[in-house]
């Protein structure tokens, strides 16, 4: 978290006032940047967003976005080192509730992890340790933060087991992993991650590894838990009908950046840049009748290492010659307010966006 | 040496597929099924894997991954597969290929039994059944280049194509949307769709009849999937290909297929049409499966009213659940679900059901009303809406069966059997109807939840 190298901040424009904003998560101008053998991999570079209490945020977007560095960033998880001897290059600013986590002792941010941000992973298997109970895991995220004996850490741990639905909790208790199903081990990580009450809760695909009728049951657990304890979550996935049932704000990304960011309703019934028309037109849907075709993106995400020049979608976009004197190709489209609460980073005039998406677009979906 | 013999003087003669022109290719071999025909039936297909424990290894049970399924592939249609992981969708997919040993049970490959073909004897077949794996990453050798990869087939049946190896390659690579001149380029300089098109390029080689895909699309991005989809489905009508698609995605699934199965641990619950299983699903399982995709509409959210949560996990294969294997799981189970295991029947043309108490059907077993105690609590996940509404629509259908057969007296025999029964029935049948007027109002309502909504 000290390791805020200035590199990554020399591009784009200055982060304005460091005053604590009043949201309780505020995301300002975040970069992380990795360098590698063949050059800087631009994993996230210059994402803004804010979100408070009680209110679900969902990221989306396909692999290699910067959806999971995102997170892996405001959990501060990054400097551990994983990459080898070189770590990666942070910048910008996390806020939370009147916190700067970047900038902050790495001593208070580990106190604040687990208690007051917690996170789901994707794959439970490997985020549980195969050597140790289910209870043994919990009761350890407990007493890093509360000052409790066992027995009393334990008990948290069977009513945590028994809030997230797993039958027989006082036996279960003293399970490992391996003897958990797919959807179980998935309960108990997020027992474990809501031992302590964390207020940020952050879900990194948490069904992307189940099966719908387990997805169903774990989304439904997410969305009862939040409304019992309040706490505001991120969750990030590639499924837009994941992001439907849950998120009340919505963050696209592509290429390490946000290309559009609106209320939910707003991203999915008024879009306004052209990948997510992309990302709409691409799913098939069962509440509706049978498309003749799907409507794909055409090529493949971009490397974050040369990302394209201009707007990094222009390859893929079909609208690319719409804007005049290449300036897709050129300059990089910077978010504009398209609506209330909502913006999109897209060279194209808003009326071009508009007729696009209503004429073109929309009927084919 | 023999079988390599005889499999060579089977490539003199029979037209090599790969030769001919290619976009018309295979639907243009005589010896083609015509389209409709059936090209691979399945009778009673069963796979246990023994489960072996101690020092003599002694078997001690056995995985039943798939235990009983008789299903049939017309030519020139998409057969979607889907359930829940480790219900045996893939283990089927590997019997049907000969991948693995069937325990028992027969498979059919254009009437000709294929079951116990040797190694020998099912290679002249390997070409016309072919297989698209899930993991684009594992499925191609790294160290081989594209070129090689998709030429193997032809070097395996010993084929040479018109114009050459390199060529038909190149060919084939164009006909799945990669460059051709990417041929001397390895595995690794391709991203996960492109590794995809390349297994798919792979499968096509040698101009299969029957194509059996494992999750085609399940490892790829969203953008990605679709245009996946779509070249399946251009490769289809081009090809005239028959595909067995294997998936999870019931969205993805209903896109491509013709008609769809649903497994439940080693059983298929429903076969039916696409458009029957999407509209009015009848076996409960398949309506749980479908309401639990997640809609990727935020006015939808939160509707748990049509939601119908199933309790717990599925039961482990190696001791399944007797009588029906969905009963610990199904709110409308009874004590003859426990008992008796129901028969995949086809209750409506184009709609076979295993099931006791279908949905959007006459009840199969009437007599049996009480339901288990693991139904019950069952039922506290679902929804009430979405049972008053099951027991509405079961009403009405019946009512109009009776109906039916009312008005074609020179019903089948064993209609006209149950007719009688049925008329015992018609009085609350009719009442269901009433019912059913009665509340079309709030049906039309639900059909457009943002108006509820707000």
């Amino acid at each position: 978290m000290t390791d805020t190298s200035k590199s990554g901040a020399a591009v784009g424009e200055p982060t304005g006032s460091s005053a604590a904003p009043s949201a309780f998560l505020e995301v300002r101008d975040l970069k992380v940047h990795f360098p590698t053998d063949d050059g800087l991999v631009k994993s996230v570079d210059g994402l803004s967003f804010q979100l408070e209490r009680g209110k679900t945020l969902g990221i989306v977007g396909e692999s290699g976005s910067g959806k999971s560095v995102t997170s892996l960033g405001i959990m501060g998880l990054h400097t551990a080192g994983q990459y080898g001897r070189r770590k990666a290059q942070i910048s910008g600013e996390i806020w939370l509730d009147g916190t700067e986590l970047l900038s902050a002792d790495p001593d208070h941010v580990r106190k604040l992890r687990g208690r007051e941000m917690a996170m789901i992973f994707q794959d439970p298997l490997s985020a549980l340790h195969p050597y140790y109970t289910i209870g043994q895991q919990i009761v350890e995220a407990y007493r890093i933060h509360h000052d409790v004996d066992k027995k009393t850490a334990k008990r948290r741990a069977v009513e945590m087991l028994d809030r997230v639905g797993i039958p027989q909790p006082d036996k279960r208790v003293d399970s490992y992993p391996h003897e958990f199903s797919g959807g179980m081990r998935q309960r108990a990580m997020i027992a474990m991650s809501l031992v302590n009450n964390p207020e940020l809760l952050i879900a990194d695909e948490p069904t992307t590894a189940l099966d719908v009728t387990v997805q169903a049951q774990i989304l439904d657990l997410i969305r009862d838990l939040q409304k019992e304890f309040g706490s505001a979550v991120i969750i990030i996935t590639h499924d837009l009908g994941v992001v439907a049932e849950l998120a009340d704000d919505l963050l696209v990304m592509y290429g390490g950046r946000c290309v559009e960011r609106g209320p939910a309703e707003k991203v999915f019934y008024e879009p306004r840049h052209p990948y997510t028309w992309g990302l709409l037109g691409s799913m098939p849907r069962l509440d509706r009748d049978q498309q003749e075709r799907l409507i794909p993106v055409k090529g493949s995400p971009p490397s974050l290492i040369n990302l394209p020049s201009g707007c990094a979608f222009n390859p893929r976009c079909p609208y690319a010659d719409v804007p005049k004197d290449d300036v897709t190709r050129t300059v990089r489209p910077e978010l504009t307010e398209v609506g209330s609460k909502h913006w999109a980073a897209c060279h194209m005039s808003q009326e071009q966006r508009e007729r696009i998406w209503t004429e073109e677009i929309a009927p084919k979906l | 040496m023999s079988d390599k013999a005889k499999a060579k003087a089977e490539d003199e003669a029979v037209t090599i597929p790969a030769q001919s022109d290619g976009s018309t290719g295979g639907a243009t071999l005589t010896e083609d099924a015509a389209p409709g025909e059936t090209l691979l039936k399945v009778t009673g297909l069963q796979k246990h894997f023994p489960i072996k424990k101690g020092l003599l290894q002694r078997q001690v049970g056995a995985v039943r991954a798939v235990d009983g399924i008789d299903f049939e592939v017309r030519s020139g249609e998409t057969l979607g597969v889907v359930g829940e992981s480790g219900c045996g969708k893939s283990t089927m997919g590997r019997l049907i290929t000969r991948l693995l040993e069937p325990t028992a049970g027969t498979v059919e490959f254009e009437g000709k039994d294929i079951t116990h073909l040797g190694v020998g004897g099912m290679r002249p077949l390997r070409r016309d059944v072919q297989m698209i794996f899930q993991d684009p990453y594992s499925s191609l050798n790294p160290r081989h280049t594209i070129g090689t990869i998709v030429s193997a087939p032809f070097k395996l049946q010993g084929v040479e194509p018109e114009g050459g190896v390199k060529k038909e390659v190149q060919r084939l690579l164009s006909v799945v949307g990669l460059n051709p001149e990417h041929y001397n380029r390895y595995p690794h300089e391709f991203s996960g769709g492109q590794r995809q098109r390349i297994g798919i390029a792979r499968a096509l080689a040698l101009n299969p009849k029957l194509v059996v895909a494992d999750e085609p699309v399940s490892a790829l991005d969203v953008s990605i999937q679709a245009q996946v989809v779509n070249l399946l489905d251009d490769l289809q009508q081009e090809l005239g290909l028959t595909y067995v698609i294997i998936a999870h995605d019931l969205s993805v699934v209903r896109h491509v297929s013709d008609r769809i199965a649903v497994m439940y641990l080693g059983k298929i619950m429903e076969l039916a049409d696409r458009d029957l299983l999407y509209k009015s699903p009848m076996h409960p399982y398949t309506k749980a499966l479908m309401s639990a995709v997640p809609i990727p509409d935020p006015a939808r959210r939160g509707a748990k009213s049509e939601r119908i949560l199933l309790k717990g996990d599925v039961p482990s294969p190696i001791s399944p659940p007797s009588g029906c294997r969905f009963h610990t799981r199904c709110w409308k189970a009874t004590q003859i679900c426990k008992t008796t295991e129901p028969p995949l029947k086809e209750l409506r043309p184009g709609q076979q059901v295993a099931c006791h108490h279908p949905e959007n059907f006459e009840d199969q077993a009437p007599q049996d009303v009480v339901l288990l105690s693991d139904a019950k609590e069952a039922a506290e996940l679902v929804a009430e809406d979405a049972l008053a509404e099951s027991a509405r629509t079961s009403a009405a259908v019946a009512a109009e069966a009776v109906a039916a057969e009312a008005a074609a007296p020179e019903a089948e025999g064993a209609e006209a059997a149950k007719s009688t029964e049925a008329a015992k029935r018609t009085e609350t049948a009719k009442k269901g109807t009433k019912d059913a007027k009665s509340t079309e109002g709030t049906e039309s309502a639900e059909e457009e939840p943002p108006a509820k909504e707000k």
